[in-house]
């Protein structure tokens, strides 16, 4: 969580759920929305907005059934889907990637509020009722490679309920706004077991398995304590304020129980008719779980293939804008709510959306970025993107990157090129995290991504929350007449581009990153966003594809004068940008730039209804976008 | 007759726009009343009633069907049946229909998907209490966010709807698959009007279109009428 001024703090979190995706997408991805929801309010914030990575094999019916699950969640409870990102690649046919972000809003005042702790409190179970779905599916699902037989395991797959999920978002917000509550902790992976664990490591937990509300019959004990049933949390209550807390939760209409007491055992304790059914010392769960090392071994990329028979660069722009990674993502924004909640200034589409935070004109600018093909060449420089993507993203918007979220997707750590390459992303991210001045405070890893021995590519992916000053000031479009001007000066390459894999083989070392001028890039685009009428970053596809997406948005062309070679053009890696300003800014611009150590040039001038020789029209039939 | 007009919001559990609709009809000078579903009566000197957007009761059943028996509707029947305006926007509009407010029925989008972005619609008739500030014939930039869009009723009463005067807005495209493109439709008397799209999200100019905001605030001017009507 991070305090924003004006007596404001945003909390955020991304979150997978990828095993329960590949054996059900639909109730897969609707579950992952519901859960990462109720881990924003367990910290007493109301969710504003959500994003979702995907990463599937292809954009088929297994893809459209996520998204409608996602939207199924995310819509019914009236929470606005601003943003993520879309990914088609071979190496997630068999394990889909679906990342869940949500980001709340508290006030800051509620970060601070002493909790009172200690034993003689109850402990309240609430919402939904429980059930053997979902039994195992941490276990069952997450932590182990899926195989043909993974039908089977659709049982483990939980199923949510978004209009239960809505009434426990409704009275969880009450119960924390009113002070009724000492904290929260949502019933994730491993139920009830795991709300508890964390808070009775400090104290200690009795709790009852027998009054847990069921909802069948027969259930043995060690069920009621690891179902995954959707849909409850768990409160922290004095017993003097239990009855203004049923109250809230009789008039929401959901069940409620208290179901043990915090003690000063240090043990999580579990009974069934006062019988002792289990017991741990608390601490065995959390901190002083058992470590090991991965071992490791480098998986070196294949020499860099050289491109034979690439097209020319006007059909090689129109190929890569009509390809699945690239084209238009309007038709599944188009099916989440984007808008409830009244704060969404930019839609999703263009690097970032930006939520106001009414009733400043501030602003919170939003981003959720992976890496895949880049990182399975190299897992570092993968890593490091991630992270420089997504501040980048935020900062095209205005936004000053205030902090980021991690979602590390792996294969089988127990192999040791998978143990490299997820100890090289995470160097990676470290690193870039440190030039950027930038922390992470939240985060999830989903390992295991592997079906009959085949991995996923190491796929890091990063929230990022950025602060944006003026959102009156939120770039649009570029207008006719604007002078286009590129920033940046990273080394560029094809190996791991959109380009390379359309028209080449996916092989070679991409170019090496320099942070530091990474993150003076970052720091210039924020602040040269409220001058600049365009600003946007170049990532899949390269700079050609960023200024036909540009032009796109704006519905106007530009007349350019750039290098015409496909690294020029197509090349990623290193980070560009983009602007676009009336003709009596440049120089306030340049001087900023010039501040700010980051190369900018001239690259010519908005007007006409073509870009890099392709008429405006045909771009947009290639891309798929609505003008 | 003194102060702001007010206007009752009835929540139902489910319900999501409702804060946004209470933002907005703030912004345009009302003082907004929030009604829980459970309550029988609506609160003293409420001039105009909405029913916002959401998922109430999460749709099961049949959309709108459970909060169209919610307790508070039965006030809301007399509150209409006693000439005052009253406005349900997308589920609001689907409750409506149910409760046998407004004719017709709202049936799954013909696509079999939800779908949000902003739409043109025209204004068919300015002589209703929720048109007053368009003209005829004008068109409205306006968001919509639905999977049951669809208004549906039989050729005969649509002719016999638009010759009253009764369809008040169209879709300039066919954005769901509803009959003649309708958007909008009213009641016989014309104070009960269901709307597809969402007015309350096209208020602030800065989250887009300003457009709704015609539609809002003549629903504010005919809260402040009717109570001054009824005092
Ligand atoms: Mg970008």
């Amino acid at each position: 969580m991070l305090d924003l001024g004006d007596g404001l703090a945003v909390a955020f979190k991304v979150e997978s759920h990828n095993h329960p995706s590949a054996v059900e997408p639909f109730q897969g991805a609707a579950t992952g929305v519901g859960g990462i929801l109720r881990d924003i309010v367990s910290m007493g914030a109301r969710p504003v907005a959500l994003l979702d990575g995907l990463r599937f094999g292809e954009p088929d019916w297994h893809f459209s059934r996520a998204v409608g699950g996602i939207g199924h969640y995310g819509n019914c409870v009236g929470v606005p889907t601003v943003g993520g990102e879309t990914v088609f690649d071979e190496a997630y046919r068999d394990n889909c990637l679906v990342n869940a972000m949500c980001v709340g809003l508290l006030p800051v005042e509620r970060l601070t509020r002493a909790k009172a702790t200690g034993s003689g409190l109850s402990v309240l179970l609430y919402g939904a009722t429980t059930g053997r779905d979902g039994i195992g599916g941490a276990s069952v699902l997450a932590s182990q490679e899926l195989g043909d037989e993974s039908a089977e395991k659709r049982p483990s797959v939980q199923i949510g309920d978004p209009f239960t999920g809505k009434k426990l978002i409704e009275a969880s917000v009450e119960l924390v706004s009113a002070g009724l509550v000492e904290s929260l902790q949502d019933c994730g992976a491993a139920g009830i077991a795991s709300a508890l664990s964390e808070m009775a490591a400090d104290y200690g937990i009795d709790v009852h398995l027998d009054r847990v509300p069921l909802r069948e019959e027969g259930m043995e004990p060690w069920e009621v304590m690891i179902s995954e049933s959707q849909e409850r949390m768990v409160a922290i209550v004095r017993p003097q304020m239990l009855e203004a807390v049923e109250a809230v939760l009789d008039r929401w209409e959901l069940h409620h129980a208290v179901i043990g007491e915090v003690t000063s055992t240090g043990e999580l304790r579990a009974t069934w008719h006062g019988e002792v059914v289990g017991a741990i010392p608390a601490r065995l769960l959390t901190d002083e779980c058992p470590r090991y090392e991965v071992a490791q071994r480098p998986r070196l990329p294949r020499p860099e293939r050289e491109i034979v028979d690439a097209p020319a660069t006007a059909e090689a722009l129109l190929a890569l804008l009509a390809s699945p990674g690239v084209r238009s993502r309007e038709p599944v924004y188009r099916r989440y709510d984007q808008l409830v909640g009244s704060r969404t200034v930019r839609r999703p589409g263009l690097d970032a959306a930006v939520l106001r935070l009414r009733p400043s004109m501030r602003g919170l600018a939003l981003s959720l970025d992976g890496q895949g093909r880049i990182a399975r060449l190299d897992p570092f420089t993968g890593g490091a993107l991630a992270v420089l993507e997504a501040a980048r993203n935020v900062a095209c918007a205005g936004g000053e990157p205030l902090g980021l979220t991690d979602c590390l997707n792996f294969g089988n750590p127990e192999k040791p090129e998978v143990g490299w390459e997820l100890a090289e992303a995470i160097e990676g991210m470290a690193q870039a995290c440190e030039a950027l001045g930038v922390p992470i405070v939240s985060g999830n890893v989903s390992l295991y991504n592997e079906t009959n021995g085949r991995a996923i590519h190491p796929t890091p992916v990063v929230g990022a929350v950025g602060l944006v000053q003026d959102v009156r000031l939120v770039p649009k479009g570029w207008r006719e007449g604007d002078v286009v001007l590129l920033a940046g000066a990273g080394a560029l390459s094809l190996a791991g581009s959109e380009y390379q894999a359309r028209f080449g083989e996916v092989s070679g070392r991409p170019a090496p990153l320099d942070l530091e001028v990474e993150a003076r890039l970052v720091s210039f685009l924020w602040r040269a966003a409220p001058l600049c009428s365009l600003v946007h970053d170049a990532s899949e596809g390269g700079l050609a594809v960023a200024l036909a997406e540009s032009a796109l948005v704006s519905d106007v062309g530009a007349r350019l004068e750039l290098l015409d070679e496909p690294v020029e053009l197509f090349g990623e890696v290193g980070g560009r940008a983009v602007l676009a300003c009336r003709a009596e800014v440049v120089a306030d611009l340049e001087r900023l730039a010039h501040e700010s150590g980051v190369p900018l040039r001239r690259a010519g001038e908005v007007g006409g209804d073509t870009l890099l020789g392709v008429e405006l029209r045909e771009l947009r039939t290639a891309h798929g976008s609505e003008s | 007759m003194t102060g702001r007009p007010r206007v009752a919001i009835v929540v139902f559990p489910g319900s999501n726009d409702d804060r946004d609709a209470a933002w907005a009809l703030g912004a345009l000078g009302a003082d907004v009343d929030l009604v829980w579903h459970a309550e029988y009566e609506l609160p003293e000197g409420v001039g105009a009633v909405v029913l916002p957007g959401g998922f109430s009761y999460g749709d099961y059943l049949r959309v709108g069907a459970l909060a169209s028996l919610a307790p508070i509707m039965g006030a809301v029947r007399r509150f209409a049946d006693a000439g005052g305006p009253v406005l349900g926007i997308c589920n609001g509009f689907q409750i409506l229909c149910e409760a046998r407010l407004l004719p017709g029925v709202l049936r799954p989008n013909r696509q079999l998907e939800f779908v949000c972005r902003d739409v043109v619609v025209r204004v068919e008739t300015a002589q209703t209490l929720f048109t007053r500030r368009c003209v005829e014939g004008q068109e409205l930039v306006l968001p919509v966010k639905h999977g049951d869009g669809a208004w549906y009723a039989d050729e005969g009463t649509l002719m016999q709807l638009a010759a009253r005067g009764q369809i008040v807005f169209r879709y300039t495209e066919d954005v769901n698959g509803s009959l003649g493109n309708v958007a909008g439709v009213t009641n016989e008397a014309g104070n009960v009007m269901g709307l597809m799209p969402h007015p309350e999200h096209a208020v602030d100019p800065l989250l887009g279109s300003a457009d709704g905001g015609l539609i809002l605030a003549a629903l504010v001017d005919a809260a402040a009428a009717h109570a001054l009507a009824t005092a």
